[in-house]
């Protein structure tokens, strides 16, 4: 399992758009992905449940993944957010 | 006064959210709750349920992808793609794996588990902090809308015949844009904000609506007439002739005005005879950046940076600084963005809780920053780093000696230092300016000149410091004037002075947006105007229609004048004559 905390970098947060980008990015791998944000833990293979998440400009959120391809997705995904979701 | 139906007109006032006057009859679009009954079911019935849900899953994601291929004709993509998030809700797998297991389980009718699941979701949405999160929650409540519907097999009912004005409780993101395949007049809502999808699908369909108009549903009754003022976000309620004549022609108004404009997007802002100024928008809000462009400005002439204070009781960090600045860059290229420092203190945002017998000559703008330099270089740092494009520049405000400038640039000398020892690009040529709005600046504006590449001229300030007038207090509010002839003086002596040491002269007050002053300015040899980017489109028409050399007498004429009166007097018969179309203050 690879362990990650992330700072949410764009101006809006994960709103609707960076959240279709997380998930549609998620499901191109097999490992589980789950984002835990004070307490709240929830399947980022979900946009609904990313989109509850409510994760504001400067969130910190731990990314956690689980599988057999959990290297290669744990790295595109922190990719994605560190790009701040091809949004800047 | 009493309208034809002999009751009295009723007056709402609401927020604008979308631009325009619409006058006609209301149709009355109540989003109910579908009814859903829980209801049990057999071990036997739960595969059948799970199919039902399905095939309504399957409606759903088909009434959605015409609405979404219908957003994509009318909307640009990116507004088209809250749509698609509509279908990926509906295509999420953890979501239906979810309620299908509670089917199964729980032994329940699919209506009450979808109700119950997404709407936990939606509960938890409301609960965020930011309004932002809140607003979403009508996305999803639109998404379990249309599968209830679906599976109670309703169709819906958003056709109608004739012209109408919509008012509903709330309107989400997909009834905004099926309704406008009708001859829509306007929206009314009695909840909603200005940043709201509904909101922001108005406006990119350009239809006026009011939001946020309470108590109005209670008051209405089917087919009755009214008016919606997009402008202003006023409702009125059964109006009386005068009120409906009075709208029927600002609306013809607004429609010849704006048709008019529509072809000066792309157009220079250049005299007949040839002589080109910059058009600049002034920008406060994000929400004001998508008409930046759209109106057809020269880039951003003031960026107020110290809108990212309000609501905050501690300044932005770098980071969060570079990425707003970075966002103003970036609409602007390739023109030019300006970033003024915040500029606080006085009637703006205290910095600190301070009492100051005399805020407006006090601690405020350039004096609060150079006392706090860390808080200054955090901002130079940041604005320096949006700057790697080349089309970035900072403006000072409340400038009053030259000392100030000169301790300013050795503060934008050691930000690039660090900068550079880290290796973060920005340009090195960034271009620095000063506002002149003290008096003392105004009369050293050549000094000035020579330590920056650019002045900007801010009028409020100005003005209210040269004529000892606070136009806040109402006693003597009429002493500001805008056109009093040491104003006009001053205003030419800055602009001759700075221009003889070779930097541009910009103005980013009031008075740049002022039609009554535009042929004034140019006459006086202003090079830039910034002003708010809803009177852009029509500075820009006058600036095209008139004759460098009909300025440049005409201001020589206005500098002899003795009186604001028969300054302006003056200036209005002059404009009446010329543009007899622009409305006029």
């Amino acid at each position: 399992m690879i362990e990650k905390e992330v700072t949410i970098v764009n101006r809006l947060g994960m709103h609707v758009r960076p959240a279709a980008s997380l998930v549609k990015l998620a499901a191109k791998f097999r490992s589980e992905f789950l984002i835990e944000k004070e307490g709240m833990e929830i399947n980022a293979k979900s946009i609904i449940g990313v989109m509850t998440l409510s994760a504001e400009q400067g969130a910190k959120l731990l990314f956690r993944f689980d599988g057999e391809d959990e290297k290669e997705m744990a790295a595109a995904i922190i990719g994605l957010i560190e790009r701040g979701f091809d949004e800047l | 006064m009493n309208n034809s139906a002999g009751q009295q007109e009723r007056i709402f006032r609401g927020i604008p959210a979308s631009p325009g006057i619409g006058v006609g009859r209301v149709f009355l679009f109540r989003k109910e709750e579908p009814l859903v009954i829980e209801r049990a079911i057999d071990a036997g019935e739960i595969a059948a349920e799970i199919e039902r849900l399905k095939l309504a899953v399957a409606r759903s994601l088909k009434e959605l992808s015409k609405i979404f291929a219908f957003a994509e004709q009318k909307l640009d993509r990116k507004q088209s793609r809250i749509f698609e998030a509509q279908m990926m809700i509906l295509e999420d797998a953890v979501l239906f794996e979810s309620i299908y297991g509670r089917i199964g389980k729980e032994m329940k009718n699919a209506e009450a588990i979808v109700q119950g699941e997404i709407g936990k979701y939606q509960r938890m949405m409301l609960a965020a902090k930011d309004i932002y999160t809140q607003e979403r929650a009508n996305d999803l409540e639109e998404v379990r809308h249309r599968i209830v519907r679906n599976l109670q097999a309703q169709r819906l009912v958003s056709k109608f015949e004739g012209s109408h004005i919509i008012v509903s409780q709330n309107l989400g993101a997909a009834d905004t844009l099926i309704f406008s395949r009708n001859d829509v007049l306007g929206y009314i809502t009695e909840v909603g904000g200005a940043t709201s999808h509904m909101a922001l699908l108005s406006r990119a369909l350009k239809i006026p609506a009011v939001v946020g108009v309470h108590g109005i549903l209670s008051e209405l009754q089917p087919d009755e007439e009214v008016i919606v003022d997009g402008h202003n976000g006023i409702v009125i309620l059964r109006p009386d002739e005068p009120s409906k004549r009075a709208y029927e022609r600002k609306k013809q108004e607004y429609h010849r005005v704006e048709e008019s404009l529509i072809g000066l997007r792309n157009l220079p802002a250049e005299t007949l005879d040839g002589h080109r100024v910059q058009l600049a928008a002034n920008v406060e809000l994000e929400q004001e950046l998508e008409f930046v462009k759209k109106q057809g400005a020269d880039g951003i002439g003031l960026y107020r940076s110290e809108t990212l204070l309000i609501g905050k009781d501690s300044f932005p960090t770098e980071d969060e600084q570079f990425r707003q600045y970075q966002l103003m860059a970036e609409t602007a290229f390739p023109n030019k963005a300006i970033i003024r420092t915040f500029d606080i203190g006085g009637d703006k945002l205290m910095a600190d809780s301070i009492r100051e017998n005399n805020p407006f000559l006090g601690w405020r703008g350039i004096r609060i920053m150079l006392d706090k330099p860390e808080v200054f270089l955090d901002q130079l740092r940041a604005i320096l780093r949006a700057s790697v494009r080349k089309n970035v520049a900072m403006l000072f405000p409340m400038v009053s000696n030259i000392k100030e400038v000169r301790l300013t640039k050795q503060l934008i000398a050691e930000a690039k230092d660090q900068l550079r020892s880290k290796g973060i690009p920005f340009d090195d040529h960034i271009e620095c300016g000063v506002m002149i709005e003290v008096p003392a600046a105004a009369v050293i504006s050549d000094d000035l000149a020579r330590e920056v590449k650019f002045v900007s001229i801010g009028t409020n300030d100005l003005i209210q410091y040269l004529l000892a007038v606070d136009r806040g207090n109402d006693i003597v509010s009429d002493l500001y004037q805008e056109f009093h002839p040491a104003v006009v003086r001053f205003l030419r002596r800055i602009i001759e002075r700075a221009k003889q040491e070779g930097v541009w002269v910009g103005m980013c007050g009031e008075m740049a947006g002022d039609p009554l002053a535009t042929m004034l300015l140019i006459g006086l040899g202003l090079d830039e105007f910034s002003v708010v980017p809803t009177i852009l489109p029509e500075i820009k028409k006058i600036i095209r229609s008139v004759h460098y050399t009909e300025c440049k007498h005409l201001a020589e004429r206005v500098l002899a004048m003795e009186t604001e009166d028969e300054i302006k007097s003056y200036l209005r018969t002059l404009m009446k004559q010329k543009f007899p179309d622009l409305p006029m203050q």
